[in-house]
């Protein structure tokens, strides 16, 4: 290990080091990273939809996507770029609500956007309680910014596999590489694994 | 100024990630852009010291020539620019945004590149526009690109410059048309990228040819 020296660094003694993933910072503020423009689009021009490897496609417009049994949850999310913010708060509806009675043998899941983004995950990273399309941050709707007005929210992973602007999931048989997954980032990204790039 | 062993090289407007360690294993690590050219001899970061900030301050006020600094990069294939994506070329940064466009920039007038480039660039003061001899000094070698700087809060009395904030009035003079399809970065603070972004969209300027590089101070 090289020393830096003259490093003292500026620890946080306020914060549960447990709870912050190697390599990572704390951050009150919320960050915004993308790569193009931010999408606006219309409500009613809005769907999320479940299609490929099932038999039938599942398509939700905007007041039927609200209709369905939301779930407000409070979890931590990790940032490749190295920040994290605590006890986030979002409100939205379980990919496991939304895949209920999908029978499936597709093993992955590429999550389409606005503006041309993906993400690739295996499909058993969405299902269990671990990942949620969210409308709602800190009880405000989501913030166009942020991925409004919908994301995908899978804070065990890096938050790039939190798909902002997200129209839908796509069910495979293969894994197919997303947008940064396809530009040297890692395929899973497993924060507390330290898995930032490929080959990590 | 670095001169990593092994260094593989980099493309124009890609970033390393620096990590320091304190005597007790602690560390912190943050990611900068690369300044330099892939044709530039040393690989050279530029660090804009952030007052709360907890690697830059080190970075600018207490790393000495000699040091060692631990790297990783180089990183990021999306937003960098090489002569086969062609043009014509429009940057827009803010603040210390202008570091990976200064790469680009001086990698195109390396290569003698004839693509049409425009920089539009946005500081508080004239004091701080980054590299301000190579920009807009008397004899800039960048190969006629055509470079504009707004000050957003304070201009000299000869300034012949902009003023004021990057609006949509200044976005029309500058940017190319859309229909010349221009391939557009856009690198500064959220605002400042938001705004440039949406606007150059309500433009007409295709989206897919626009990429961006937020940063915060975080």
């Amino acid at each position: 290990m090289t020393f830096s020296r003259g490093f003292h660094g500026r620890r946080r003694v306020d914060i549960d080091p447990a709870r912050v993933p190697p390599g990572q910072y704390v951050t009150e503020d919320f960050p915004v990273l993308s790569a193009g423009p931010t999408p606006h689009v219309p409500l009613e021009n809005w769907s999320f939809v479940i299609r490929g490897a099932l038999d039938e496609e599942r398509t939700w417009g905007w007041d039927e996507f609200q209709a369905l049994p939301s779930e407000t949850v409070t979890v931590d999310i990790h940032c490749v770029t190295k920040w994290s913010k605590l006890d986030t708060s979002w409100t939205g509806v379980s990919l496991d609500t939304l895949l209920d009675g999908v029978d499936t043998s597709a093993e992955y899941a590429l999550a389409f956007s606005d503006g041309g983004y993906t993400t690739n995950l295996p499909l058993e990273d969405l299902r269990g309680g671990k990942a949620w399309v969210a409308y709602e941050f800190g009880g405000e709707p989501l913030d166009p910014e942020h991925g409004g007005p919908a994301r995908l929210l899978v804070p065990h992973l890096y938050f790039w596999k939190s798909a902002k602007w997200a129209r839908g999931i796509e069910l495979r048989a293969d894994d197919e590489p997303g947008f940064w997954e396809g530009y040297g980032y890692h395929n899973y990204g497993d924060p507390w694994k330290e898995q930032r790039y490929a080959g990590d | 100024m670095l001169d990593p062993p092994d260094w593989p090289g980099h493309d124009a407007g890609q970033h390393v990630d620096v990590r320091l360690t304190a005597e007790d294993g602690y560390q912190a690590q943050r990611s900068y852009s690369i300044a330099s050219t892939p044709e530039d001899e040393h690989l050279v970061l530029t660090v804009q010291r952030l007052a709360d900030g907890e690697v830059s301050p080190y970075l600018v006020g207490e790393l000495r020539v000699g040091d060692e600094l631990e790297l990783r990069g180089p990183i990021g294939g999306y937003f960098v620019w090489d002569v086969p994506l062609g043009g014509p070329l429009l940057l827009v940064g803010g603040g210390s945004g202008i570091v990976p466009l200064r790469a680009m920039l001086f990698h195109r007038a390396a290569l003698r590149s004839s693509v049409p480039v425009r920089l539009l660039y946005s500081a508080r003061t004239l004091a701080d526009v980054i590299y301000r001899e190579e920009l807009i000094g008397v004899e800039p070698d960048h190969q006629g690109a055509d470079i504009r700087v707004t000050l957003t809060r304070e201009q000299p009395s000869n300034w012949r410059g902009y003023a004021g904030r990057i609006d949509r009035a200044l976005l029309e003079e500058v940017a190319w048309a859309p229909s010349e399809s221009p391939l557009t970065y856009v690198c500064g603070p959220t605002g400042l990228v938001e705004a440039v972004a949406s606007t150059l969209v309500e433009l007409g300027h295709e989206p897919r040819r626009i990429k961006t590089e937020r940063f915060g101070p975080t």
